[in-house]
């Protein structure tokens, strides 16, 4: 049994072959549904996934959490079965069934062993397609939020980029949180929860993507059954918005009694289908997000030790998201860690990158693609984003070439295009008095 | 762990303090094929080839449980240190190689086990039992990496307690349930420990606790069991046996009577958590109070989230937890996050309630086979994840119980019955046996200077 230990750099590409394997079968129902079938016999697990082409970004104005509240509610009671009963049929086969809204879609899910796969596409048919919304239901689930809220400005870090978002994205939708504030949740109605369903939620709007121990018949004639009578309709319109600009620094300080500064750095960034995507990928890996190989955590937490979690990201949707580096510091040290964010950021931009961080940054990439999709749950969600954003499934065979062709030119200029070490919004959230920010 | 829904955006270095995992047991799909080498380490090998990537793992029996007063979080501290270099592969090297070679490595301390782990290609499993083997007994202690590296865990202790209202409530209950045992104290030990501890003490923790003989090395993957073996031999067995040290602690002397503490601190809404002592996998007990916990907690129709949640609505979360898998008897313990609207007394009446209703009336046995499919359930989905499969072998492993344990678990949880449920309620969850923390938010103090002080400045 040979194994091979990289010591030289330039000469380390993985084997992703197999990832190529991926090839789900897909088709369009007649009703409009995109339908992705992928077979995984190794265990008798079966997970149904819908993705609804809906989310926060698609709240009514000055009504930031319909989308959530929507999704919360779906298995809060149907036509036929309450919020109890739904409840105990899928936890008595102990599967899991829910509901999540984020910015740009909605995922709602059963998981279920191989034996009970009818009841799975019973369950989330119904609560997809005959949610009830009960008043009752609704009143307690929207009590339920606004206290969740509460409860998150416990959280130094959810403060920090609720604050955050509001600078980077201005008036774009993303500034809201994906649940709402507490303003604008009082202000929904039920009537705006179930407008929001009837406009959005039909079949012409949602990838299924069915991975598991299951055959693409199977799988054809189950969807048939019990989505085949969901009514296409009219698909929203949506209207292009203007990305967001930051033409100054704008910093807010936020004073609570921490003992640590929890500070995030950022601007507006890239969306998904960006074509330099892959490039910002690449640069962003070796500026924070490589772990223990990236410059931020080098710099920051291993030479200097001043934060123990310290990463760069860029949030790459449907439309273009933020980009952001986050960080929790002693209050002592706030100042010199912002000094240390700042520098990397300049200094990605200044120079190129080196032979090495540009090997092993795309070593890493192409040879962990394949722990993006070691369990059915990664499958699932890998490939309905897949779909989403129009990506191709020669995405998977695909994915290690793109990051392959990423040269150091193209790491510095996506550096000094998409980093902004002038324009930014800066957050502290801690000890403010204490921390004495002078940046 | 407890931790409700908010987003953190930090890089995971230990997953959690308390490790607590769900009651998930195997009897299908791949066998383990276990194997002793000469050293007395024990290895574990599950061959899984649905995809092209292994998980390989090294659980040392060593964690809080092993430490004294007055050096709380050596564990822990170590196992940072651990990352900072071999003569052969030098501080940086470790991570660099793992991620160029397109893997994830990182490693997690609890009360009973630390364990290291990489999640890689199929091809590259070599490697990582190579730089296993090597930092096993090969590690360069230098002390100032540790000076820096403290700092860091200073910062991690800040955010998981310091700043974490909840956190520091966990952290006070153990200390308030365990007296003179060892979890006693956090894993991450208190900043007066992490301040006294010296190069020679992780020196001597390591060279105690680190050694063949004290470690299972678990591979779960694409990997054939008995084309792996020669190598792992090759890398492993040269390493000498350590020490055997103690592992026995003395146990904690009987509670004869609730504890109950507050705690203060600026926060958003209260919450409470009711710790019980309980046995763990050891005892005949341990089915019933795992299917007691899922009957209180597992899913949306369980008694604790219908009942508090759902019809009194007076928690925004709640859920009941016991640690089964630990080397000493841990605890059964409730928690809620309490609904800004409603008052402390009423949740804590409201478990009460539920405790009670256990004690004097059986579940349904609809509740009881549902709980037991759940169990069945969840022992199959374990298996989706390399990386969650080879964590139960290990904690099992680690905490004493043999992963045989976990297969034989299942069978035994089909004959609990309803009779058994009543009966570990009263035996357990008595008031006597109970130790509440309760989490009273106080106002923010007013602020010296602008609150949120928007500046925009010029660019």
């Amino acid at each position: 049994m040979g194994w091979v230990l990289c010591a030289a750099l330039l000469t380390c590409v993985t084997t992703t072959g197999l990832a190529a394997d991926i090839s789900p079968t897909r088709f369009v129902t007649p009703n409009g549904m995109t339908v992705l079938v992928l077979e995984q016999h190794f265990l008798p697990i079966v997970e149904i996934h819908a993705l609804i082409k809906a989310g926060s970004a698609q709240d009514p104005p000055d009504k930031a959490g319909v989308a959530n509240l929507v999704a919360s509610l779906l298995d809060e009671g149907t036509g036929t079965r309450s919020s109890k009963q739904l409840a105990e049929q899928i936890d008595f086969v102990g599967g899991s069934l829910g509901a999540q809204a984020g910015e740009d879609f909605t995922t709602a899910s059963a998981r279920t062993l191989k034996k009970d796969i009818d009841l799975g596409f019973i369950l989330l048919a119904d609560i997809l397609q005959h949610p009830a919304f009960p008043k009752q239901e609704f009143e307690r689930v929207r009590s339920q939020i606004l206290g969740e809220i509460v409860s998150d400005n416990d959280d130094p870090g959810h403060v920090a980029i609720k604050a955050f978002n509001q600078l980077v994205f201005q008036n774009h939708p993303y500034r809201w949180p994906v649940n709402g504030t507490e303003e604008t949740l009082n202000k929904i109605t039920l009537a705006d929860v179930q407008n929001f369903y009837a406009k959005e939620y039909l079949p012409n709007q949602v990838i299924l993507t069915i991975v598991g121990d299951v055959t693409v018949e199977q799988a054809t004639a189950l969807v048939q059954t019990h989505f085949g009578s969901w009514k296409k309709g009219p698909g929203p319109t949506r209207s292009v918005r203007k990305p967001a600009v930051i033409d100054k620094k704008t910093v807010q300080l936020i004073e609570k009694d921490l003992t640590q500064s929890t500070i995030v750095l950022g601007h507006p960034g890239i969306s998904r289908t960006n074509p330099d995507f892959y490039a910002v990928t690449v640069m962003n890996h070796i500026l924070g997000a490589g772990g223990f190989s990236s410059r931020l955590m080098d710099s920051i937490r291993d030479k200097q030790g001043l934060a123990y979690g310290i990463m760069s990201h860029y949030d790459a949707r449907a439309m273009p998201g933020s980009f952001w580096i986050n960080l929790q510091t002693r209050t002592e040290t706030t100042n010199q860690a912002i000094s240390g964010v700042l520098a990397e950021m300049k200094a990605i931009r200044e120079a190129p990158v080196s032979d090495q961080e540009l090997a092993e940054a795309k070593s890493f990439l192409m040879g962990s693609f394949p722990l993006r999709l070691d369990s059915t749950a990664k499958l699932a969600q890998v490939l309905a984003q897949v779909e989403f954003f129009g990506l191709g499934f020669d995405y998977f065979s695909q994915y290690t070439k793109w990051i392959e062709r990423v040269t150091k030119e193209d790491v510095l200029r996506v550096a000094k295009q998409y980093l902004d070490p002038q324009h930014y919004a800066l957050v502290v959230v801690g000890n403010i008095t204490k921390a004495k920010v002078r940046h | 762990m407890i931790r409700q829904s908010s987003k953190r955006y930090w890089f995971t270095r230990i997953l959690g303090a308390l490790l607590v995992f769900g009651p998930a047991s195997l009897s299908m799909g791949a066998e383990p094929n276990e194997y002793q080498l000469s050293n007395g380490m024990k290895v574990l090998l599950i061959e899984v080839p649905k995809a092209p990537v292994a998980t390989v793992q090294v659980w040392y029996r060593v964690g809080s449980r092993n430490e004294v007063m007055g050096r709380a979080g050596l564990s822990h501290m170590l196992e940072h240190m651990m990352f900072k270099g071999t003569a052969k592969y030098p501080k940086g090297s470790f991570s660099r190689i793992v991620r160029k070679n397109g893997g994830i490595d990182n490693a997690f301390t609890s009360q009973d086990f630390t364990a290291y782990f990489e999640n890689v290609a199929a091809d590259r499993v070599g490697l990582a039992l190579e730089l296993e083997a090597d930092r096993m007994q090969g590690l360069l202690l230098d002390n100032g990496e540790f000076q820096t590296e403290r700092e860091v865990v200073k910062e991690e202790r800040r955010l998981r307690s310091e700043d974490d209202p909840q956190g520091a409530l966990v952290e006070a209950l153990f200390a308030q349930a365990f007296l003179s045992h060892p979890y006693h104290w956090p894993v991450i030990g208190w900043f007066a420990d992490l301040d006294a501890m010296s190069l020679e003490d992780l020196q001597r923790h390591y060279d105690t606790f680190y050694s063949p003989n004290n470690a299972t090395l678990i591979v779960v993957g694409d990997i054939k069991a008995d084309a792996l073996l020669p190598t792992i031999k090759h890398l492993f067995e040269p390493i000498p046996r350590g020490p055997s040290p103690k592992q026995a602690l003395p146990q904690e002397p009987d509670q004869r009577g609730e504890r109950r503490f507050i705690l203060k601190r600026e926060a958003q809404v209260p919450f409470v958590m009711m710790g019980f002592r309980v046995p763990n996998y050891s005892s005949e007990d341990s089915y019933a109070l795992d299917i007691l916990e899922s009957i209180l907690s597992h899913g949306k129709s369980s008694r604790l989230y219908q009942s508090l949640v759902y019809e009194q609505k007076n928690s925004l979360a709640v859920g009941a937890e016991y640690s089964l898998l630990q080397t000493d008897p841990g605890l059964f313990y409730f928690y809620s996050l309490v609904n800004p609207g409603a008052k402390v007394e009423a949740v804590e009446d409201a478990l009460q309630r539920e405790i009670v209703r256990l004690q004097n009336e059986p579940p349904s046995d609809l509740e009881l086979q549902r709980a037991k499919n759940q169990v069945e359930a969840s022992r199959v989905f374990e298996q989706d994840s390399n990386f969650r499969h080879a964590m139960l072998m290990g904690q099992a492993e680690s905490v004493g119980a043999g992963w045989r344990r976990v297969d034989q678990f299942v069978e035994r949880i089909r004959a609990v019955g309803a009779k058994d449920i009543q009966r570990v309620a009263k035996q357990y969850l008595t008031q006597d046996n109970r130790t509440v923390g309760i989490l009273v938010p106080t106002p923010s103090k007013p602020p010296e200077s602008n609150p949120t002080a928007v500046n925009e400045g010029k660019s």
